[in-house]
Parts: C-alpha cells; structure tokens; sequence
C-alpha cells in the first residue's frame, strides 16, 4: 500500500505550510512550487517532466484563478491535482480485441521488468474472463526463460508454445497460427528484455510485430526505474507503437515516479500494474486514485486498517443495523467516540487524515473538533443524560439541558454542542448509508 | 560533511596556484546560476538523490564565489574529484578464500546473471568454484542457473522449487567443505525488500551460512540495476538492516542509466560497489572503476 505515500506526505507537508496563510502572493507560490519539484524529482519523475509540469501548474495558480479563490490553498492543491491527473490520463485497462481471432498481446521491455511473470498474469485474468488464451515463447537468450514460462503457463493453466532456441520472428508466426487452427482465442507472446539502445534486438521486435499484427504491444515498466524511464518508453513507443503500458513490483515503497515520466512522454495508457508475486497479484490502473494519494488524500487506507481492527466485525454489523434503521442513539455515538480512542486518539486519527500530512501536531486543527478533554466532557455529558434521554434525544428540553448540565459540571451551551454534533454525526452517517463517499 | 571540508582544504591549497591565477586571466565565462542549474540536472539526471545533488553543488557554488573562481571546467573537475573520493574506498574489498558468497536484491535486477559470471571470473583466477541454486521460488530459477554454471564450467547444487533455500544451503556448505572448495556462490531468490516474511527467510539463511561455515569468509552482495531511481536507496538500507551487508554489485550499465544513486548513497552508508556488470556475455563484468563512473555521468 506504499505507492506514493511518500510523495503525498511531502505535498501535504508543503501545503500545510501554506495552510494557515490568506492570500498566496507570487513568492509564495513559487516556494510552494519548488517544494512540488522536489518532492516529485525525489518520487523519480523525470527531471524534465518535473520541469513542464511545474512551469503549467504555476502558470494556471499565478493567474486570476488563485487571486480571486477565497481559499487559494485549496486552489493550489486543485491546480497541482488536476495537472497531476491529466498527465497520468485516463482510466482505460480494456485489452483491444482483434475483430478475427486469436487476438495478439506482444510483450515488450527492459531486463528484468517482470515479463514473463505478467504473461501469467494476464493469461490467468483473462481465463477467468472466459477466454481461451495461450502463450508463445520468444525469449530464445535468457537462460532457461522458455522453462520458465512453462512452470507460468502451468500455473495459469494456459498453454505455451514453444520452438526451443529458434528464431522469435519466426516461432511467433507459427505460434499464431497454431493459435488459429487450435482455436486459442487470444495470444500472448513473451520476448527477450532488451536494452532500448540494442539495435538489433529492437529490430526484432519490429520484426515480430510486422509478422503478427498485434492488437496490443505492452511495455512492462519496473515502478522502481529512475531518470531513465523517459528515455525506454520513448524509444520503445517510436520503434513500436506501444498501446498501453504496464507497471511492475508497484508492492515495495517506490513512489513510482516513473509512472508520471513514461505516461507524460509516451501518452499511452497505463492499463495495469502488478502488485505481487502471486499470478493473481494484478491490478488495474487507477489513475484519479493515483494522483490522489499523491496529493493528500493521507494514509485513509491505514485509518480504515486501524478501524477494523479497533471494531470487531459483530460490533460493526450492530452499528450498520442502527444507521439502517435510523435508530443511532446517543450511546452509539459514544460508543464511537470510544472506538476512536482505541484507534490512537482524535489527534492520531486526524494526522492520517487526507490534508493533514505527518506534522499535524504542529498544525492548528479546529479546536473544538480535536481536544481530548473536550471529549471528556462530551463523556460526562452523554452520561448525565437518562436513559430515555439518550434514546429519544428530542426529548430533551431547557429543563432536562439544565440538570445535565448540572450532573456534569458542564454548561447548557456545551450540552447544546454535544447533541449539534451529534446530529451532524448523524446526518454524516445517512449519507454513508445512502452510499456517498465519506466525508472525509 | 567531510567531502566539504575536504573540498575546502584543496581549495584552500589551490587558492594561490598558478592554475587559479590562469583562470582569472582567462575568465570569459561567468558561472551565473545557469551554469550551477545546469550541474544540478546533471546530477539528477543520472539518479543522485535531489537532496545531495542540492548539498554537493549549493557548496560547490558558495566555495567557487568565496574563493573567485571563475572557470568552469575547473569547478567541475573539481566536482568530479570530489564525487570520485566519495565512492572510492582506501582497501577495495578482495575475496579471500574460502569463500562464501551470499548475492541478494530485489525481482529483476540481476542476481541470477550475475552469478554465472562471477563464477566464471573466479575459475580464470584459478579457483574451484562451486555455486547454490538458492533461488527455490521463482520458476525455473534453478534451471537458468544450471546454464550459467555450464558455461561457467562450476558445480551446481539445487533441489526442487519450493524446497526449503536453508537446506539447499546447508547442501551446498557441506559438499564444498568435503570437496575444499574456494568459492561458494550463493543464489537467493528476488524479493522486495519491504516485505517482511521473505526478509526473515533470508536472515535464516544468514545463519544457518555462519553457523555451519564459521571457517569460511562471508560475503553478502546487493544486486542494484542501474535503471532503477532513487529506491535503491531504501533497498540496500533494508537488506543492510536484516543481514548487513559488505558490497554492491551494480548491474545493467551497459545501458544509458548512470546509477547515480550510488553517490547518495555513498554519503550514509559505507558499503562499497565492487563489480559492474556490462552486458549479457559471461565475462561483461567488471572491477567497479570509480573514476569511469563519475566520467560517465558528466
């Protein structure tokens, strides 16, 4: 779950600096923007790319549109998204079929990308489609690499075909038309890793793409690669059209700028990403979900982790049983308040928060919404309340306010709090219930 | 800090030499922020973490205006001169034997290749070698190795995928300490270095190695591909953290990434690069050349 975590932490960083201020002037901005380029040059995006990117985003946050937002923060962060989300493209990890069977998949790439491990991922996703795919062995150097594909093919219950040491051009034409007579509807060829500056071996793939046609020419990209990124997409797409590319080995803790580089100069689509060692371990690419994380949308997924383990799974179902019912009482908003804690803590809880980055401590939170004593108070509050006052919060009226002020030391406008934020709690959770996003 | 002060005191030395004196009289070119800019990309450009490319040419640049330089290819090769002293080290490691040679890294970067020809440059300096196909997980990992220790001319010893990679170690140990072999070259199959189990498997390994061949000298080797960003860095942290590590052997040169990060990462860690690998012959490896490093960059 590491991808780009890095990267959001140091954009929210930025912008929490930024945070606390009114207007941004130009200075600022351009402060803001060189704190961007770091963090995105640290991420491995390619130094040029970094450099048309930032030039865009301070052209967009310079002009009117940020001088005449009454949040220009947010404006910028907007601006940085929104440029963040175009560059990486659309979502789009539809494989083109060819109208006349089989459909050809030509895989592409530098050494030691992960290609032979994707040719059985992608064969075993699209059995699971219903389809009746089958793998041809192109990759005659690497040592032992045809075996390989076959213990894959096994795995992934597809069959490879397979001419030994020969020549690829010619064994994936046979390997096609293998396809055809034994009415194998997609093909997926595995090619040799090579160096984007090996002339004869790019040739090759020339070569094998004229004999076979192929609907889909995949460039497999390590998510860890460097400055050099734009450099193989590019040559590979100019030598070969590539339709879409494919990141590997996104499951370590590489921010995967590498992503942002071959997206930007490329302009193809980055139709899949593998995320482990496991023929299952493949994904689509998100691309709004990516650019998400790497701009604020925190650590939600290590909040909800937190959350399931503080909430046992019976707990939980009781609760969506009350939001269902519309029965969600007093009790159960402290209950809640409770679990909370048992998570680390409003102030832990609100650090994992999207926008609040790792200093948050250092941060100005809305008071009322974080102190730990305040919730205290809320406690005695709620526990003054009667039984039937908790149930039916309604029924509490300027009286009954008085003595629970009274009971808990506490005042009637902090009572009148406690059931204000309580009924936007509510609220909160019927919109949940109705399936909007959490309102984080 | 140390490159630094160090830089300061060549400056210091330099400052009244007649090289100095030549620069100001040949001074044409003024070195604005452009020319200061432009080293900075460079350095980015080849993989060196933004933070110390930002540290080495910030100083740079503070030093050359303190001290009114003002020729450029004089800033750079002092630049360059720094950048060497930080990747060279005073002894470069030799393999003594016995050997035990442990080669770890993450998916792809090389491991495998590498090992063949290691073999092969440790049988031409005239040694038995034997090499372990611990790499029990990835397909047909044994099968690649096996081709290499062919064209190598070495003994391989494996066993089964998804056999336990301990045993075939403690296989492998005992054999060579009947036979008195000179080198034990041991494959490990390709993990991230983020993942926990496959880190603990690993560390297993490294003690059943030290236990069962106190006698031998023991080597552990990171495998970084050039290509890869500023990740490497977190790699050999991690891998250095679980079972400490004595070299690096930087693959994949051959193509047009420079591995800069190995400046960077000079800079926290002292573990030394050691071999290079250049292409996909079995003798494309090489002793690691400091001064060839840098020169490629610039």
């Amino acid at each position: 779950m590491a991808l780009f975590s890095g990267l959001s932490e140091k954009l929210n960083h930025i912008f929490s600096k930024l945070k606390n201020r009114g207007k941004l002037t130009e200075l600022e901005i351009r402060t803001a923007m060189r704190e961007v380029r770091i963090a995105l040059l640290e991420a491995d995006v390619n130094i040029a790319v970094v450099k048309d990117f930032i030039n865009k985003v301070s052209e967009r946050a310079v002009g009117q549109e940020i001088l005449k937002s009454l949040s220009p923060t947010q404006q910028v962060i907007k601006i940085v998204n929104e440029e963040l989300i175009s560059l990486m493209g659309s979502q789009n990890s539809k494989l083109t079929v060819a109208p006349n069977p089989p459909t050809v998949i030509m895989m592409a790439g530098l050494q030691g990308a992960g290609k032979t491990t994707l040719v059985g991922k992608l064969g075993m996703m699209l059995k699971k489609q219903g389809k009746k795919p089958m793998f041809i062995a192109c990759d005659v150097y690497r040592p032992a690499a045809i075996n390989q594909l076959k213990i894959v093919g096994e795995k992934a219950g597809c069959f490879v075909f397979e001419k030994g040491q020969g020549k690829p051009v010619k064994i994936a034409k046979e390997g096609v038309d293998y396809a055809k007579s034994y009415g194998y509807d997609t093909v997926i060829i595995d090619t040799a890793g090579r160096l984007q500056i090996d002339e004869d071996l790019m040739q090759e793939l020339e070569d094998i793409k004229k004999a076979v046609n192929p609907s889909e020419i995949l460039l497999v990209v390590d998510a860890m690669t460097g400055q050099v990124a734009v450099e193989v997409a590019d040559t590979f797409n100019k030598r070969l059209e590539v339709t879409g590319l494919v990141l590997t080995k996104l499951d370590g803790d590489t921010r995967g700028g590498a992503t942002l580089s071959m997206k930007a100069v490329t302009g193809k689509p980055i139709k899949f990403c593998s995320v482990g060692e496991k023929l299952g371990d493949i994904e689509p690419f998100y691309p709004d979900r990516m650019a998400n994380r790497i701009l604020g949308m925190g650590d939600v997924l290590t909040l909800i982790e937190k959350a399931q383990e503080a909430v046992t799974e019976e707990e939980a179902k009781k609760l969506e049983k009350k939001f269902r019912e519309n029965s969600f009482t007093l009790d159960d908003f402290l209950s809640q308040f409770e679990t909370m804690n048992k998570m680390g803590g409003i102030k832990n809880i609100v650090s994992m928060l999207p926008g609040m980055g790792i200093n948050s401590a250092k941060m100005k939170i809305n008071e009322d919404s974080v102190d730990e004593s305040k919730m205290l108070k809320m406690k005695a509050i709620i526990q003054s309340m009667t039984k039937k006052e908790r149930d039916n919060p309604q029924i509490i009226n300027s009286s009954r306010k008085n003595r629970i002020a009274n009971g808990s030391g506490t005042t009637v406008q902090d009572v009148n709090k406690v059931l204000k934020q309580f009924e936007q709690t509510k609220q909160m959770m019927k919109q949940l219930k109705n399936g909007k996003r959490f309102p984080f | 800090m140390g490159l630094f002060s160090k830089l300061k005191s060549v400056l210091k030395k330099t400052r009244d030499g007649i090289a100095n004196k030549l620069n100001d009289l040949f001074a044409k070119n003024k070195l604005g922020e452009e020319f200061y800019e432009e080293l900075e990309d460079i350095l980015i450009s080849s993989d060196v973490s933004v933070a110390t490319t930002m540290e080495i040419v910030d100083e740079i640049k503070e030093t050359a205006i303190k001290e009114k330089i003002k020729d450029k290819d004089y800033v750079i090769n002092l630049l360059k001169q720094e950048l060497k002293d930080t990747i060279s080290y005073a002894d470069p490691l030799t393999v003594k034997k016995p050997a035990i040679i442990m080669i770890v890294g993450v998916n792809g970067v090389g491991k495998t290749t590498s090992i063949g020809k290691l073999a092969n440059k440790f049988v031409k300096e005239k040694n038995s070698v034997t090499i372990c196909a611990g790499d029990t997980f990835r397909a047909a990992a044994s099968d690649q190795l096996a081709v290499w220790a062919d064209r190598a001319k070495v003994r391989i010893i494996k066993s089964d995928e998804g056999a336990d990679s301990s045993a075939v170690v403690f296989d492998a140990i005992s054999s060579c300490k009947a036979k008195k072999t000179d080198v034990l070259i041991v494959d490990t199959a390709g993990r991230l270095h983020v993942k926990a189990n496959l880190m603990e498997e690993l560390k297993k390994m490294d003690r059943v190695i030290k236990r069962e061949y106190p006698e031998a000298n023991f080597y552990k080797f990171i495998v970084l591909d050039a290509t890869t960003g500023q990740n490497a860095e977190s790699q050999v942290k991690l891998f250095n953290e679980a079972i400490g590590l004595d070299g690096i052997i930087l693959t994949k040169l051959d193509g047009t990434a420079k591995g800069g990060f190995i400046i960077s990462l000079s800079y926290e860690l002292e573990i030394p690069v050691v071999y290079v690998g250049t292409g996909e012959q079995i003798d494309d490896i090489e002793d690691f050349d400091a001064e060839e490093f840098i020169e490629a960059i610039f």
